[in-house]
Order: structure tokens, then C-alpha cells, then sequence
């Protein structure tokens, strides 16, 4: 699906986490993104947007969030939770 | 000069020749019917088998789905593929693992990737566990598509002369029927305990999920002892994402009678895999289904299809077929040609109804 040049690696999030078969996977992501599903594999409509919504574009983009950081944001927008956000949250406790 | 009525395709070692229509229809009857003898399975209705002609002979090299229908795409091995021999079809180009990530994830596109130990089984990486720890943690915190962990259970490395279980092949070749099997369930207890302990210790480090490669290589026994890891990795970790890739479209009965939730697993077929490795609590399952490689890769495309279709029909998980050398109905060839490879592909998805490849 074009992975972060597109929606693909948020669609693998929701298959993996949620065991969403494919269809369901593209409408929970683009419901979120607010976008329609045949969108999430448009990389002109989806560069844009992923730089809108800070949650990690392909290209080196100074100042942009990237690893960990869009990873932060993914969680929210997606509304689900990653294991290495869990994990970097309980390390940042004092 | 390609006459009008000819196509050029291939065969399931890779060799190209030319091939009619007719041809092209005779092997995927031929090869719908190969599989439904083996399985079981349903028939292609009518217009599924048009449909997957008109793949075949496209006169395009490369052929696609539409825009909309592409699916996502999950990876084993990770970039030790830069770097490995040939025998792996790796390219031989050192470069590390974060660099190799990195690369897969921004150049290429990826949707999933994996970390994985250039020897890539459980028992290989048991004993460097915190150097995969600390090197997932690092890239964790760099990448941002899912990255999960790969790795075999590779269950034969138990055995001797490489581990301390007896060799049910060498044992059952001197009629010690009983005694091969005992050590084969022994083996299975031995990579469900080791399995479970490197997915739980990858868990603590971040991975975005746990890839079990190749389930089932060294058997019924090795199966039942990988559908017990993920169970238990499940109890330990209930929030594990879990991928179970399959080395063969069939398990080999070298057991012959060791069972999983009360079903001997000797066998099976991936739309009867699939239901097990639900039960165990997989995510995603990866079925196979072998490439012959005197047939055509309308033969083979034809076959995998057809068994992949009810696998991903039985399923409630996602199914992301295994397509690549040999497996998929793609050639079994060190460069598999991209023409084969993409109608391979397409079909699977167009037709199987693939979640995934």
C-alpha cells in the first residue's frame, strides 16, 4: 500500500492490533483521517495530510516529528496504543 | 516477434516460453483441479477462471490492481537482505541493520518491516537476546512503520547432531516409532518454551509484534509446539500483535498423530491451518502453497489461488498469503521474473481476496 508514502503502515497498524480484515482496516483508517478509503493510497492527498496531522512523511522534512515522535501521534489519531509509546511513556516516569 | 495469438509467460522455474489462450486455460483447469484433489477446497466459479486468464495473458509486463484495491504488505527477514548470500537471495551488500531499516522504510516503502538475526532462528538469537533488545529499542525510537520481530522456530536445529533431542527421522528409520515421537514432542515443549521466551523479551523492548517464520518446517510436532508458543506468549503479553508465517502448504506427519486442541495438526491445509492458529491467538496467518516448478505459472497461479481463497474465506483474521520465490504461485527462481511475480500477486488479491501479501 505505499507505507508511510501513503497510509499503508497505519492500515498494517489496524490489522495487526485490531485483526481487521483489509476493507474494515481502510474504512477505520480514513473515518479517523477523514479522508475516503481510495485516498489512503494517494500519495499527493496523503503527503499533505501526514504532514498536516505531524505523523511522519517519507521525505526528510526538518522539524517534522519522525520515529517515536509521529509514533506519538499515530496513537492519537488512530486511537489505538502502540507498545513502544507504552514503553517510552513508563521510562519517562520519575 | 510475438504472433497474435501467442503469450509470453513463465514456468515455475522461471524459464520463459510462449504459450495460446488455450494453453493458458487448460493448465489453471488442470491446476484448480490439482488443488481441489489435494484439499478439498471449492472449484474457481467460471468467471473467477476468465478473469485469472485474462491475468495470465496480459500482453503488459508488469500487470496491477486498481487504485483503491492494494493491500498491505508485511516482510520477513528484514535488512539482513541487503547483506546475506545468495542462498537467501541477499545481495551482499553490508550494510547495518538500523542503515538497512531505515532504507526498507523510506526508499522502498514498506507498510511492516521486521528486525531479525542474520541467523534467523529462535534458538540462534536466545543466547544475544539483549543485543536484539537494545538494537529494536534504538530503532523504535527512528522508525516510524510498524517494525516487529522475526525469527524460525526452526525446530530441526533441536535435534541432533545439533541439539539434544533425538532425530525422529534417523529413529523411525530403525522402526523406533514410539521413541521418535517422544522426542519430537519433547522437541516441540523445548521452541515453545524458547519461542515464548524471545517474544516476551521482544515485547519488553517495543516490537510492534512478533513475526513465527516458517511454522511448521521441521514438521506436525514443530507446529503444535509454535501454536503453543503463541497461546503462551498470548497469557504473558495479551497485548502482542502475532504474525504465524507457514513453511509449506501442508504439515509433514513425521509425528504423525501429535494433536492441538484435540486435532491431530498431520495434514492439514492452510484453510484448516488457519483455524488453529486463530484458537492459539494469532493476528495475522501467512498461508503457502508450493510452487511446482515443471508446471506454468498459470498452473501454479491457478493452484495457489484456489487453496488460498477458502483459507482467507475460513478466516477471521487477516490472511497475508506468503508470495515469493517458490511459494504463491510465483516461480521458484533466485529472481523471480516481475512479470510472474505481479500476476501472481494480483490474482491473490483480485481473486483469493487477500488482506495482504
Amino acid at each position: 500500500m505505499g507505507g508511510m508514502r501513503t497510509a499503508g503502515d497505519l492500515v498494517a497498524r489496524m490489522e495487526l492490533s485490531r485483526n481487521m480484515r483489509l476493507d474494515e482496516a481502510k474504512s477505520y483508517v480514513a473515518g479517523k483521517l477523514g479522508v475516503n478509503p481510495i485516498d489512503l493510497s494517494d500519495p499527493c492527498i496523503m503527503r499533505d495530510l501526514r504532514e498536516e496531522l505531524d505523523i511522519g512523511v517519507v521525505t526528510a522534512l526538518p522539524r517534522a516529528s519522525r520515529g517515536i515522535q509521529s509514533k506519538l501521534k499515530i496513537e492519537e489519531v488512530l486511537g489505538i496504543k502502540i507498545n513502544c509509546c507504552e514503553a517510552h511513556r513508563n521510562r519517562m516516569k520519575r | 516477434m510475438i504472433k497474435l495469438t501467442e503469450y509470453l509467460s513463465n514456468m515455475g522455474d522461471g524459464r520463459r516460453f510462449f504459450t495460446t489462450r488455450e494453453e493458458v486455460m487448460a493448465d489453471i483447469q488442470d491446476g484448480i483441479g490439482n488443488a481441489v484433489d489435494c484439499t478439498g477446497v471449492s472449484e474457481l466459479s467460471s468467471s473467477e477462471i476468465d478473469h485469472l486468464c485474462e491475468i495470465i495473458i496480459n500482453r503488459q509486463r508488469v500487470v496491477g490492481v486498481e487504485p483503491g484495491s492494494e493491500v498491505v504488505m508485511t516482510e520477513d527477514f528484514g535488512a539482513n537482505r541487503f547483506g546475506i548470500d545468495n542462498g537467501t537471495c541477499g545481495n551482499g551488500v553490508e550494510i547495518g541493520r538500523r542503515e538497512g531499516s531505515l532504507i526498507f522504510e523510506k526508499a522502498f516503502s514498506m507498510d511492516t518491516f521486521e528486525l531479525g538475526h542474520i541467523d534467523y532462528s529462535v534458538k540462534a538469537v536466545k543466547p544475544i537476546i539483549a543485543h536484539e533488545m537494545q538494537t529494536m529499542e534504538q530503532l523504535q525510537m527512528l522508525m516510524t512503520a510498524p517494525l516487529l520481530y522475526g525469527a524460525m522456530p526452526n525446530m530441526g536445529l533441536y535435534y541432533k547432531p545439533d541439539g539434544p533431542y533425538g532425530n525422529p527421522a534417523d529413529l523411525m528409520r530403525e522402526f523406533k516409532i514410539e521413541e521418535g515421537q517422544q522426542q519430537a514432542e519433547l522437541a516441540a515443549e523445548h521452541v515453545a518454551r524458547d519461542c515464548e521466551f524471545v517474544a516476551v523479551k521482544l515485547q519488553e523492548a517495543g516490537c510492534d509484534g512478533f513475526d513465527f517464520d516458517t511454522t511448521a518446517s521441521a514438521g506436525d510436532a514443530e507446529f503444535v509446539g509454535t501454536l503453543n508458543a503463541v497461546s503462551a506468549l498470548r497469557k504473558a503479553r495479551p497485548e502482542s500483535n502475532i504474525i504465524m508465517g507457514m513453511a509449506g502448504e501442508n504439515i509433514l506427519g513425521i509425528h504423525g498423530s501429535i494433536e492441538y486442541d484435540g486435532k491431530v495438526v498431520a495434514g492439514l491445509y492452510p484453510h484448516e491451518q488457519v483455524e488453529l492458529a486463530e484458537k492459539a491467538g494469532v493476528n495475522i496467518f501467512g498461508p503457502v502453497v508450493n510452487t511446482n516448478t515443471s508446471k506454468s505459472t498459470a498452473w501454479n497461479i491457478a493452484r495457489a489461488v484456489t487453496i488460498t481463497k477458502e483459507c482467507v474465506k475460513k478466516a477471521k483474521i487477516p490472511c497475508h498469503p506468503n508470495m515469493g520465490m517458490g511459494v504463491g504461485g510465483i516461480p521458484m527462481s533466485e529472481v523471480p521474473p516481475i512479470e510472474a511475480a505481479t500476476r501472481a500477486s494480483k490474482a491473490m488479491i483480485e481473486i483469493a481476496g487477500a488482506d495482504g501479501i
